[in-house]
Protein backbone atom coordinates (compact mmCIF):
# COMPACT_ATOMS: atom_id res chain seq x y z
CA UNK A 1 0.00 0.00 0.00
CA UNK A 2 1.55 3.47 -0.98
CA UNK A 3 0.86 5.97 1.63
CA UNK A 4 1.43 10.11 1.63
CA UNK A 5 1.89 12.08 4.90
CA UNK A 6 1.87 15.65 4.32
CA UNK A 7 3.62 17.61 7.42
CA UNK A 8 4.41 21.19 8.17
CA UNK A 9 7.71 22.75 10.11
CA UNK A 10 6.54 24.23 13.63
CA UNK A 11 7.90 26.10 16.20
CA UNK A 12 8.28 23.48 19.36
CA UNK A 13 5.25 24.08 21.86
CA UNK A 14 8.18 24.52 24.58
CA UNK A 15 8.40 28.12 22.46
CA UNK A 16 7.68 31.37 24.17
CA UNK A 17 6.08 33.49 21.58
CA UNK A 18 7.24 36.79 20.62
CA UNK A 19 6.00 39.08 17.73
CA UNK A 20 8.28 40.27 15.65
CA UNK A 21 8.79 44.17 14.79
CA UNK A 22 5.90 44.16 11.61
CA UNK A 23 3.52 43.62 13.96
CA UNK A 24 2.02 40.15 11.71
CA UNK A 25 4.73 37.50 12.35
CA UNK A 26 6.58 35.71 15.53
CA UNK A 27 10.26 36.57 16.30
CA UNK A 28 12.20 33.82 14.75
CA UNK A 29 15.34 34.54 16.46
CA UNK A 30 16.33 31.58 18.85
CA UNK A 31 13.26 29.55 18.37
CA UNK A 32 13.47 26.17 17.53
CA UNK A 33 11.68 24.39 15.03
CA UNK A 34 9.97 20.90 14.63
CA UNK A 35 7.86 18.54 12.65
CA UNK A 36 4.54 19.61 13.64
CA UNK A 37 3.69 16.82 16.88
CA UNK A 38 0.44 15.48 15.00
CA UNK A 39 2.81 14.50 11.77
CA UNK A 40 4.91 12.65 13.61
CA UNK A 41 1.35 10.12 14.40
CA UNK A 42 0.60 10.52 11.10
CA UNK A 43 3.98 9.23 9.94
CA UNK A 44 4.11 6.47 12.69
CA UNK A 45 0.94 5.15 11.40
CA UNK A 46 1.98 5.09 7.47
CA UNK A 47 5.25 3.55 8.42
CA UNK A 48 3.42 0.68 10.16
CA UNK A 49 0.75 0.30 7.31
CA UNK A 50 3.66 0.67 4.94
CA UNK A 51 5.80 -2.24 6.66
CA UNK A 52 3.02 -4.70 6.95
CA UNK A 53 2.33 -4.35 3.45
CA UNK A 54 5.62 -3.78 1.59
CA UNK A 55 4.34 -0.67 0.72
CA UNK A 56 6.20 3.10 0.34
CA UNK A 57 5.74 6.03 1.99
CA UNK A 58 6.13 9.26 0.69
CA UNK A 59 6.29 12.52 2.60
CA UNK A 60 4.95 15.87 0.97
CA UNK A 61 5.49 19.65 2.70
CA UNK A 62 4.57 22.99 1.21
CA UNK A 63 6.66 25.61 3.39
CA UNK A 64 10.03 27.30 3.24
CA UNK A 65 13.22 25.63 2.50
CA UNK A 66 13.81 25.47 5.70
CA UNK A 67 11.63 22.34 6.02
CA UNK A 68 14.14 20.08 4.09
CA UNK A 69 14.91 19.54 7.50
CA UNK A 70 11.95 17.86 8.86
CA UNK A 71 11.28 15.81 5.72
CA UNK A 72 14.90 14.74 6.07
CA UNK A 73 13.61 13.31 9.66
CA UNK A 74 10.87 11.90 8.65
CA UNK A 75 13.33 10.07 5.53
CA UNK A 76 15.05 8.90 8.93
CA UNK A 77 12.03 7.42 10.68
CA UNK A 78 11.65 5.39 7.58
CA UNK A 79 9.66 7.32 5.00
CA UNK A 80 10.76 6.22 1.11
CA UNK A 81 10.86 9.67 -0.84
CA UNK A 82 9.94 13.35 0.11
CA UNK A 83 8.95 16.40 -2.02
CA UNK A 84 9.33 19.75 -1.15
CA UNK A 85 6.71 22.20 -2.62
CA UNK A 86 8.77 25.68 -2.23
CA UNK A 87 6.90 28.28 -0.22
CA UNK A 88 7.22 32.33 0.40
CA UNK A 89 7.65 32.83 3.75
CA UNK A 90 5.11 34.41 5.71
CA UNK A 91 1.08 34.02 6.28
CA UNK A 92 -0.70 30.82 4.09
CA UNK A 93 -4.56 30.24 4.64
CA UNK A 94 -5.61 27.00 4.66
CA UNK A 95 -7.64 26.75 1.96
CA UNK A 96 -4.22 28.16 -0.76
CA UNK A 97 -2.03 25.51 1.01
CA UNK A 98 -4.73 22.56 0.37
CA UNK A 99 -4.99 24.19 -3.47
CA UNK A 100 -0.80 23.51 -3.50
CA UNK A 101 -0.81 20.43 -1.68
CA UNK A 102 -4.08 18.56 -3.98
CA UNK A 103 -2.64 19.57 -6.89
CA UNK A 104 0.82 17.73 -5.98
CA UNK A 105 -0.45 14.61 -4.52
CA UNK A 106 -2.08 12.24 -7.21
CA UNK A 107 1.57 12.04 -8.79
CA UNK A 108 2.86 10.13 -5.37
CA UNK A 109 -0.14 8.00 -6.42
CA UNK A 110 -1.59 7.21 -2.78
CA UNK A 111 -3.57 4.68 -1.37
CA UNK A 112 -3.80 6.28 1.68
CA UNK A 113 -3.36 10.21 2.74
CA UNK A 114 -2.61 11.33 6.62
CA UNK A 115 -2.19 14.64 7.89
CA UNK A 116 -1.92 15.44 11.73
CA UNK A 117 -5.17 16.63 13.18
CA UNK A 118 -4.01 20.19 12.86
CA UNK A 119 -0.55 22.49 13.06
CA UNK A 120 0.14 23.85 16.18
CA UNK A 121 0.66 27.20 14.63
CA UNK A 122 -2.23 28.47 12.95
CA UNK A 123 -4.47 25.71 15.15
CA UNK A 124 -7.09 25.74 12.24
CA UNK A 125 -7.62 21.72 11.51
CA UNK A 126 -8.43 22.44 7.98
CA UNK A 127 -6.09 21.48 5.75
CA UNK A 128 -6.42 17.68 5.43
CA UNK A 129 -10.20 17.59 5.31
CA UNK A 130 -9.81 20.31 2.69
CA UNK A 131 -7.09 17.78 0.16
CA UNK A 132 -9.60 15.68 0.91
CA UNK A 133 -13.06 17.21 -0.09
CA UNK A 134 -10.76 19.04 -3.55
CA UNK A 135 -9.90 15.60 -4.55
CA UNK A 136 -13.29 13.66 -4.04
CA UNK A 137 -11.71 11.96 -1.41
CA UNK A 138 -13.61 10.88 1.79
CA UNK A 139 -12.10 11.59 5.17
CA UNK A 140 -11.98 11.49 9.13
CA UNK A 141 -10.57 14.46 11.37
CA UNK A 142 -9.16 13.07 15.03
CA UNK A 143 -8.46 9.62 14.31
CA UNK A 144 -6.79 7.57 17.13
CA UNK A 145 -6.59 4.02 15.52
CA UNK A 146 -6.79 2.60 12.33
CA UNK A 147 -7.71 -0.73 11.13
CA UNK A 148 -6.58 -0.92 6.74
CA UNK A 149 -8.75 -3.56 4.37
CA UNK A 150 -8.05 -4.06 1.26
CA UNK A 151 -10.43 -1.88 -0.37
CA UNK A 152 -11.63 0.08 2.82
CA UNK A 153 -10.51 1.69 6.37
CA UNK A 154 -11.72 1.47 9.86
CA UNK A 155 -11.13 4.63 11.57
CA UNK A 156 -11.76 5.43 15.05
CA UNK A 157 -12.40 9.27 15.92
CA UNK A 158 -12.22 10.91 19.17
CA UNK A 159 -15.11 13.41 19.37
CA UNK A 160 -16.92 14.93 22.80
CA UNK A 161 -17.56 12.43 25.19
CA UNK A 162 -17.37 9.63 22.97
CA UNK A 163 -15.68 7.27 20.56
CA UNK A 164 -17.19 6.95 16.96
CA UNK A 165 -16.13 4.58 14.21
CA UNK A 166 -16.41 5.09 10.39
CA UNK A 167 -15.77 3.21 7.58
CA UNK A 168 -14.15 4.80 4.57
CA UNK A 169 -13.21 3.66 1.08
CA UNK A 170 -10.06 3.81 -0.46
CA UNK A 171 -8.58 6.20 -1.25
CA UNK A 172 -8.96 8.19 1.94
CA UNK A 173 -7.65 10.60 3.86
CA UNK A 174 -7.17 10.47 7.92
CA UNK A 175 -5.87 13.32 10.05
CA UNK A 176 -4.30 11.46 12.83
CA UNK A 177 -4.98 12.59 17.10
CA UNK A 178 -2.60 12.16 19.70
CA UNK A 179 -3.11 8.38 21.31
CA UNK A 180 -2.80 7.11 17.39
CA UNK A 181 0.40 5.59 18.16
CA UNK A 182 4.01 5.93 19.85
CA UNK A 183 5.96 7.79 17.12
CA UNK A 184 9.36 6.26 16.82
CA UNK A 185 12.67 8.17 16.64
CA UNK A 186 15.12 7.60 14.02
CA UNK A 187 17.98 5.34 14.59
CA UNK A 188 21.23 5.52 13.49
CA UNK A 189 20.90 3.40 10.02
CA UNK A 190 17.74 5.24 9.36
CA UNK A 191 19.89 8.28 9.50
CA UNK A 192 22.16 7.28 7.45
CA UNK A 193 19.96 6.11 4.87
CA UNK A 194 18.16 9.17 4.87
CA UNK A 195 21.20 11.10 3.85
CA UNK A 196 21.42 8.94 0.41
CA UNK A 197 17.84 9.54 -0.22
CA UNK A 198 16.91 12.99 -2.38
CA UNK A 199 14.11 15.41 -1.43
CA UNK A 200 12.06 16.39 -4.88
CA UNK A 201 11.76 19.78 -4.87
CA UNK A 202 8.55 21.00 -7.10
CA UNK A 203 7.87 24.42 -7.59
CA UNK A 204 4.34 24.66 -6.69
CA UNK A 205 1.76 27.62 -8.38
CA UNK A 206 0.79 29.48 -5.54
CA UNK A 207 -2.75 29.83 -5.28
CA UNK A 208 -4.74 33.30 -4.14
CA UNK A 209 -5.40 33.14 0.12
CA UNK A 210 -9.08 34.39 0.65
CA UNK A 211 -7.89 35.41 4.61
CA UNK A 212 -5.75 38.29 5.09
CA UNK A 213 -3.85 38.46 8.04
CA UNK A 214 -4.11 41.72 9.63
CA UNK A 215 -1.62 41.83 13.12
CA UNK A 216 -0.77 39.43 15.84
CA UNK A 217 -0.10 40.25 19.04
CA UNK A 218 0.60 38.77 22.60
CA UNK A 219 -2.31 38.32 24.92
CA UNK A 220 -2.70 40.29 27.85
CA UNK A 221 -1.14 39.44 30.62
CA UNK A 222 -2.96 38.07 33.09
CA UNK A 223 -2.64 39.48 36.51
CA UNK A 224 -2.93 36.73 38.84
CA UNK A 225 0.04 35.85 41.46
CA UNK A 226 -2.02 35.63 44.92
CA UNK A 227 -1.39 33.31 47.38
CA UNK A 228 -4.19 32.78 49.65
CA UNK A 229 -2.53 30.87 52.31
CA UNK A 230 -0.78 27.48 53.12
CA UNK A 231 -2.38 24.01 53.69
CA UNK A 232 -5.56 22.84 54.35
CA UNK A 233 -5.89 26.15 56.41
CA UNK A 234 -5.94 27.93 53.63
CA UNK A 235 -9.26 26.43 52.28
CA UNK A 236 -11.83 28.30 54.17
CA UNK A 237 -10.63 31.78 52.51
CA UNK A 238 -10.12 30.64 49.28
CA UNK A 239 -13.72 29.64 49.09
CA UNK A 240 -14.94 32.55 50.42
CA UNK A 241 -12.96 34.35 47.39
CA UNK A 242 -14.46 32.54 44.88
CA UNK A 243 -18.33 33.04 46.18
CA UNK A 244 -17.63 36.71 47.09
CA UNK A 245 -15.21 38.16 45.40
CA UNK A 246 -15.02 35.86 42.01
CA UNK A 247 -18.39 34.86 41.69
CA UNK A 248 -17.14 31.65 40.52
CA UNK A 249 -19.26 29.25 42.63
CA UNK B 1 -30.73 38.77 -0.05
CA UNK B 2 -27.90 38.02 1.90
CA UNK B 3 -27.71 36.33 5.78
CA UNK B 4 -26.03 35.42 8.27
CA UNK B 5 -26.43 31.79 9.13
CA UNK B 6 -25.69 30.17 12.31
CA UNK B 7 -25.63 26.45 12.39
CA UNK B 8 -26.55 25.34 15.43
CA UNK B 9 -24.80 21.95 16.96
CA UNK B 10 -27.88 19.40 17.92
CA UNK B 11 -28.48 15.99 19.02
CA UNK B 12 -31.55 14.47 18.54
CA UNK B 13 -33.82 17.52 19.07
CA UNK B 14 -31.56 19.13 21.53
CA UNK B 15 -29.29 22.04 21.13
CA UNK B 16 -25.85 21.70 22.36
CA UNK B 17 -24.78 24.48 25.01
CA UNK B 18 -22.57 26.01 22.37
CA UNK B 19 -25.56 26.55 20.09
CA UNK B 20 -27.28 29.00 22.24
CA UNK B 21 -23.63 31.00 22.09
CA UNK B 22 -23.87 30.67 18.50
CA UNK B 23 -27.48 32.17 17.69
CA UNK B 24 -26.88 34.67 20.23
CA UNK B 25 -23.62 36.02 18.71
CA UNK B 26 -25.57 35.57 14.82
CA UNK B 27 -28.38 37.43 16.11
CA UNK B 28 -25.94 40.58 17.48
CA UNK B 29 -23.95 40.79 14.56
CA UNK B 30 -27.80 40.41 12.23
CA UNK B 31 -29.00 43.42 14.30
CA UNK B 32 -25.69 45.57 13.84
CA UNK B 33 -25.27 44.44 10.15
CA UNK B 34 -28.78 44.95 9.25
CA UNK B 35 -28.52 41.48 7.58
CA UNK B 36 -31.37 38.58 8.38
CA UNK B 37 -30.23 35.85 10.47
CA UNK B 38 -31.37 32.07 9.50
CA UNK B 39 -30.74 29.23 12.03
CA UNK B 40 -28.88 25.69 10.42
CA UNK B 41 -29.80 22.54 12.26
CA UNK B 42 -29.01 19.15 10.46
CA UNK B 43 -29.41 15.32 11.58
CA UNK B 44 -32.12 13.79 13.50
CA UNK B 45 -34.03 15.69 15.34
CA UNK B 46 -33.39 18.89 13.71
CA UNK B 47 -36.45 20.46 12.93
CA UNK B 48 -37.38 20.30 16.74
CA UNK B 49 -33.88 21.55 17.97
CA UNK B 50 -34.74 24.75 15.12
CA UNK B 51 -37.64 25.44 16.82
CA UNK B 52 -35.88 26.19 19.81
CA UNK B 53 -33.53 28.57 18.41
CA UNK B 54 -35.84 32.02 18.92
CA UNK B 55 -35.18 31.73 22.60
CA UNK B 56 -31.73 32.54 20.99
CA UNK B 57 -33.19 36.08 18.81
CA UNK B 58 -32.79 33.94 16.00
CA UNK B 59 -36.79 33.99 14.19
CA UNK B 60 -36.12 32.04 10.74
CA UNK B 61 -34.31 28.17 10.96
CA UNK B 62 -33.90 25.55 7.99
CA UNK B 63 -33.54 21.97 9.47
CA UNK B 64 -31.78 19.06 7.34
CA UNK B 65 -33.43 16.03 8.42
CA UNK B 66 -33.49 12.30 6.83
CA UNK B 67 -32.07 10.39 4.04
CA UNK B 68 -28.25 10.59 3.78
CA UNK B 69 -27.88 12.78 7.08
CA UNK B 70 -29.94 10.50 9.30
CA UNK B 71 -26.52 9.29 10.84
CA UNK B 72 -23.29 10.66 10.14
CA UNK B 73 -21.14 11.20 7.39
CA UNK B 74 -19.01 14.15 7.13
CA UNK B 75 -19.34 14.16 2.94
CA UNK B 76 -23.24 13.71 3.43
CA UNK B 77 -23.33 16.54 5.97
CA UNK B 78 -20.57 18.55 4.43
CA UNK B 79 -22.90 18.46 0.96
CA UNK B 80 -26.28 18.99 2.70
CA UNK B 81 -25.03 22.14 4.73
CA UNK B 82 -23.45 23.69 1.41
CA UNK B 83 -26.52 23.36 -0.22
CA UNK B 84 -28.08 25.18 2.02
CA UNK B 85 -25.58 27.75 2.39
CA UNK B 86 -25.85 28.34 -1.16
CA UNK B 87 -29.72 28.72 -1.24
CA UNK B 88 -29.53 31.02 1.54
CA UNK B 89 -27.11 33.16 -0.02
CA UNK B 90 -25.14 33.47 3.18
CA UNK B 91 -22.44 36.06 3.79
CA UNK B 92 -21.70 34.78 7.08
CA UNK B 93 -21.51 31.45 8.59
CA UNK B 94 -21.34 30.69 12.13
CA UNK B 95 -20.89 27.33 14.26
CA UNK B 96 -19.51 26.34 17.24
CA UNK B 97 -15.88 25.11 17.51
CA UNK B 98 -16.26 21.67 18.34
CA UNK B 99 -15.87 18.14 17.03
CA UNK B 100 -18.61 18.54 14.41
CA UNK B 101 -17.04 22.00 13.29
CA UNK B 102 -13.21 20.30 13.01
CA UNK B 103 -15.20 17.95 10.89
CA UNK B 104 -16.93 20.12 8.76
CA UNK B 105 -14.81 23.19 8.63
CA UNK B 106 -12.22 22.32 5.84
CA UNK B 107 -14.88 20.69 3.88
CA UNK B 108 -17.12 23.62 3.90
CA UNK B 109 -14.51 25.78 3.30
CA UNK B 110 -13.78 23.68 0.05
CA UNK B 111 -16.61 23.58 -1.57
CA UNK B 112 -17.41 27.07 -0.87
CA UNK B 113 -14.28 28.18 -1.99
CA UNK B 114 -13.43 30.31 1.21
CA UNK B 115 -11.19 29.30 3.65
CA UNK B 116 -12.51 29.46 6.88
CA UNK B 117 -11.31 31.17 10.74
CA UNK B 118 -11.61 28.55 13.46
CA UNK B 119 -11.96 28.92 17.13
CA UNK B 120 -13.00 32.56 16.99
CA UNK B 121 -13.11 34.70 20.33
CA UNK B 122 -14.05 38.06 18.40
CA UNK B 123 -16.16 38.82 15.43
CA UNK B 124 -17.02 41.77 13.49
CA UNK B 125 -18.82 42.94 10.50
CA UNK B 126 -17.78 46.39 8.83
CA UNK B 127 -19.00 47.88 5.85
CA UNK B 128 -19.54 43.66 4.74
CA UNK B 129 -16.15 43.03 5.55
CA UNK B 130 -15.59 40.17 8.22
CA UNK B 131 -12.80 40.44 10.89
CA UNK B 132 -12.18 38.23 13.32
CA UNK B 133 -9.72 37.89 16.33
CA UNK B 134 -8.47 34.23 17.25
CA UNK B 135 -5.63 32.64 19.00
CA UNK B 136 -2.97 30.90 17.37
CA UNK B 137 0.25 28.95 19.04
CA UNK B 138 -2.88 26.99 21.42
CA UNK B 139 -3.15 31.12 22.77
CA UNK B 140 0.65 32.06 22.84
CA UNK B 141 -0.77 34.76 20.57
CA UNK B 142 -3.48 36.44 18.74
CA UNK B 143 -4.07 36.88 15.09
CA UNK B 144 -6.68 39.30 13.24
CA UNK B 145 -7.93 37.95 10.00
CA UNK B 146 -10.14 39.51 7.68
CA UNK B 147 -12.23 36.73 5.71
CA UNK B 148 -12.09 38.07 2.14
CA UNK B 149 -14.15 34.83 0.94
CA UNK B 150 -18.24 34.52 0.97
CA UNK B 151 -19.39 33.10 2.64
CA UNK B 152 -17.18 33.89 5.31
CA UNK B 153 -16.67 30.88 7.33
CA UNK B 154 -15.91 31.05 10.98
CA UNK B 155 -15.81 28.77 14.14
CA UNK B 156 -16.72 30.10 17.39
CA UNK B 157 -15.05 28.77 20.22
CA UNK B 158 -17.57 27.66 23.47
CA UNK B 159 -17.62 29.21 26.94
CA UNK B 160 -16.77 32.99 25.08
CA UNK B 161 -19.86 34.04 23.78
CA UNK B 162 -22.68 35.26 25.61
CA UNK B 163 -25.75 33.02 25.41
CA UNK B 164 -28.47 35.72 25.39
CA UNK B 165 -32.15 34.67 25.96
CA UNK B 166 -35.16 35.93 24.89
CA UNK B 167 -38.64 35.51 26.41
CA UNK B 168 -41.51 34.24 24.00
CA UNK B 169 -38.65 33.93 21.12
CA UNK B 170 -40.54 31.64 18.40
CA UNK B 171 -38.73 30.19 14.97
CA UNK B 172 -39.79 29.76 11.67
CA UNK B 173 -38.76 26.17 10.56
CA UNK B 174 -37.93 24.85 7.15
CA UNK B 175 -37.45 21.51 6.68
CA UNK B 176 -35.77 20.50 3.83
CA UNK B 177 -34.42 17.05 2.75
CA UNK B 178 -30.87 16.91 1.95
CA UNK B 179 -29.14 17.05 -1.37
CA UNK B 180 -27.95 13.57 -2.65
CA UNK B 181 -24.64 12.65 -1.30
CA UNK B 182 -21.23 12.40 -3.04
CA UNK B 183 -20.38 9.05 -4.20
CA UNK B 184 -17.68 8.43 -2.66
CA UNK B 185 -18.16 9.26 1.20
CA UNK B 186 -17.41 7.82 4.64
CA UNK B 187 -20.00 6.62 7.58
CA UNK B 188 -20.71 6.11 10.87
CA UNK B 189 -20.95 2.86 12.03
CA UNK B 190 -20.15 2.96 15.74
CA UNK B 191 -20.76 5.82 18.75
CA UNK B 192 -19.38 4.15 22.24
CA UNK B 193 -20.01 7.24 24.67
CA UNK B 194 -17.59 7.75 27.12
CA UNK B 195 -18.27 7.09 30.88
CA UNK B 196 -21.84 9.03 31.84
CA UNK B 197 -22.84 12.09 32.93
CA UNK B 198 -19.24 13.54 32.48
CA UNK B 199 -19.15 17.38 31.65
CA UNK B 200 -17.41 17.69 28.49
CA UNK B 201 -14.15 19.80 28.73
CA UNK B 202 -14.61 22.41 26.72
CA UNK B 203 -17.83 23.37 27.41
CA UNK B 204 -17.40 22.85 30.76
CA UNK B 205 -17.95 25.85 33.46
CA UNK B 206 -15.50 24.85 36.04
CA UNK B 207 -12.09 22.89 34.89
CA UNK B 208 -10.65 20.94 37.92
CA UNK B 209 -6.89 19.43 36.47
CA UNK B 210 -4.65 17.55 37.64
CA UNK B 211 -0.61 16.85 36.94
CA UNK B 212 2.47 15.54 37.95
CA UNK B 213 2.30 16.25 41.83
CA UNK B 214 -0.90 13.90 41.74
CA UNK B 215 2.24 11.48 42.43
CA UNK B 216 0.38 8.18 40.45
CA UNK B 217 -2.61 7.31 38.88
CA UNK B 218 -4.77 6.01 41.95
CA UNK B 219 -3.70 9.48 43.74
CA UNK B 220 -5.08 11.13 40.73
CA UNK B 221 -8.42 9.26 40.46
CA UNK B 222 -8.76 9.95 44.55
CA UNK B 223 -8.57 13.28 44.75
CA UNK B 224 -9.45 15.12 41.52
CA UNK B 225 -12.32 13.44 40.61
CA UNK B 226 -14.22 13.44 43.96
CA UNK B 227 -12.92 17.15 43.74
CA UNK B 228 -14.32 17.47 40.10
CA UNK B 229 -17.65 16.29 41.15
CA UNK B 230 -17.66 18.73 44.40
CA UNK B 231 -17.74 21.53 41.82
CA UNK B 232 -19.72 19.86 39.27
CA UNK B 233 -16.82 20.17 36.90
CA UNK B 234 -15.06 18.35 34.03
CA UNK B 235 -12.08 17.17 34.71
CA UNK B 236 -9.04 18.00 32.83
CA UNK B 237 -4.96 16.77 32.91
CA UNK B 238 -1.14 17.70 32.04
CA UNK B 239 0.53 16.30 29.53
CA UNK B 240 2.80 14.96 32.08
CA UNK B 241 0.16 12.93 33.13
CA UNK B 242 -1.03 11.77 29.63
CA UNK B 243 1.96 11.11 27.98
CA UNK B 244 2.66 9.00 31.03
CA UNK B 245 -0.53 7.16 30.80
CA UNK B 246 -2.67 7.90 33.25
CA UNK B 247 -5.27 9.76 31.86
CA UNK B 248 -6.47 9.61 28.31
CA UNK B 249 -5.66 12.25 25.55
CA UNK B 250 -9.35 13.34 25.68
CA UNK B 251 -8.64 14.86 29.14
CA UNK B 252 -5.01 16.74 28.09
CA UNK B 253 -5.35 20.79 28.46
CA UNK B 254 -2.71 22.47 26.70
CA UNK B 255 -1.24 22.92 23.57
CA UNK B 256 -1.58 19.62 22.19
CA UNK B 257 -4.48 18.87 24.02
CA UNK B 258 -7.84 20.80 24.08
CA UNK B 259 -8.15 24.91 25.00
CA UNK B 260 -10.24 25.47 27.51
CA UNK B 261 -12.14 28.77 28.41
CA UNK B 262 -14.27 27.91 31.92
CA UNK B 263 -15.42 30.19 34.43
CA UNK B 264 -13.15 28.27 37.15
CA UNK B 265 -10.12 26.66 36.18
CA UNK B 266 -8.93 24.44 39.45
CA UNK B 267 -4.77 23.82 38.76
CA UNK B 268 -4.06 20.72 41.36
CA UNK B 269 -0.19 19.66 41.13
CA UNK B 270 0.77 21.48 37.62
CA UNK B 271 3.48 23.27 37.38
CA UNK B 272 2.57 25.19 34.70
CA UNK B 273 4.71 24.50 31.68
CA UNK B 274 4.09 26.87 28.52
CA UNK B 275 2.14 24.57 26.91
CA UNK B 276 -0.24 23.93 29.58
CA UNK B 277 -0.64 27.55 30.15
CA UNK B 278 -1.28 28.46 26.68
CA UNK B 279 -4.25 26.22 27.28
CA UNK B 280 -6.35 27.40 30.09
CA UNK B 281 -4.79 31.04 30.55
CA UNK B 282 -8.49 32.43 29.46
CA UNK B 283 -10.12 31.37 32.07
CA UNK B 284 -11.67 33.80 34.30
CA UNK B 285 -10.33 32.74 37.30
CA UNK B 286 -7.40 30.22 38.16
CA UNK B 287 -6.69 28.58 41.35
CA UNK B 288 -3.48 27.21 41.94
CA UNK B 289 -2.50 24.55 44.49
CA UNK B 290 0.73 23.48 44.32
CA UNK B 291 3.38 22.56 46.93
CA UNK B 292 6.30 24.41 45.04
CA UNK B 293 5.79 28.32 45.83
CA UNK B 294 7.87 29.28 42.61
CA UNK B 295 5.62 27.07 40.41
CA UNK B 296 5.17 29.17 37.05
CA UNK B 297 1.41 28.44 37.76
CA UNK B 298 1.07 30.77 40.42
CA UNK B 299 1.97 33.90 38.30
CA UNK B 300 -1.19 32.86 36.39
CA UNK B 301 -3.10 32.02 39.10
CA UNK B 302 -5.83 34.93 40.99
CA UNK B 303 -5.41 32.36 43.89
CA UNK B 304 -3.29 30.45 44.72
CA UNK B 305 -2.45 27.51 47.51
CA UNK B 306 0.75 26.53 48.67
CA UNK B 307 0.69 22.89 50.25
CA UNK B 308 0.22 19.11 49.40
CA UNK B 309 -2.46 17.78 47.12
CA UNK B 310 -2.89 15.11 49.51
CA UNK B 311 -3.97 17.79 52.55
CA UNK B 312 -5.54 20.47 50.66
CA UNK B 313 -7.66 19.02 47.96
CA UNK B 314 -9.41 16.44 50.68
CA UNK B 315 -10.04 19.79 52.42
CA UNK B 316 -12.04 21.45 49.05
CA UNK B 317 -13.69 18.82 48.42
CA UNK B 318 -15.30 18.75 51.95
CA UNK B 319 -16.06 22.26 51.95
CA UNK B 320 -17.65 22.85 48.93
CA UNK B 321 -20.02 19.47 49.87
CA UNK B 322 -20.49 20.93 52.81
CA UNK B 323 -21.61 24.04 50.83
CA UNK B 324 -23.48 22.23 48.90
CA UNK B 325 -24.87 20.69 51.49
CA UNK B 326 -26.00 24.24 52.83
CA UNK B 327 -27.49 25.66 50.18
Amino acid sequence: MRVTVCVKRVPSTAVRIRIAADGRSIDESGVEFVLNPYDEFAIEEALRIAERSSGEVTVVSHGPDAVTRELRNCLAMGAHQAVHLPAEPGFRDALSTAKVLAAAIPATKPDLLLFGRQAVDGDHAQVGLMVATLLGWPAAQDVVKVEVGADRVKAWREVEGAVETHELPLPCVLAANKGLNEPRLPNMKGIMAARKKTIASQAAAPAAATLALESLELPPERGGGRIVGEGAAAVPALVKLLREEAHAL
Amino acid sequence: MSTILAVAEQADGTLRKVAGEVASEAARLGKASGLTVVGVTIGPGAAAAAARLGEFGVGRAVAIEGGEVADYSGEAYAAALAGVLRAQEARLVLMGATSFARDQLGRLGALLDSSPAADCIAVSMKDGSVRVRRPVYAGKAIQTLTLRGSPAIVSLRPNVFAAARIDGGRTDVETVAPPPPPERRGRRIERVAAGGGRVELTEAEIVVSGGRGLKNPETFKRLIEPLAAAFGAAVGASRAVVDAGWRPHSEQVGQTGKTVAPTLYVACGISGAIQHLAGMRTARTIVAINKDRDAPIFKVADYGIVGDVEEVLPALTAALKELGAGS
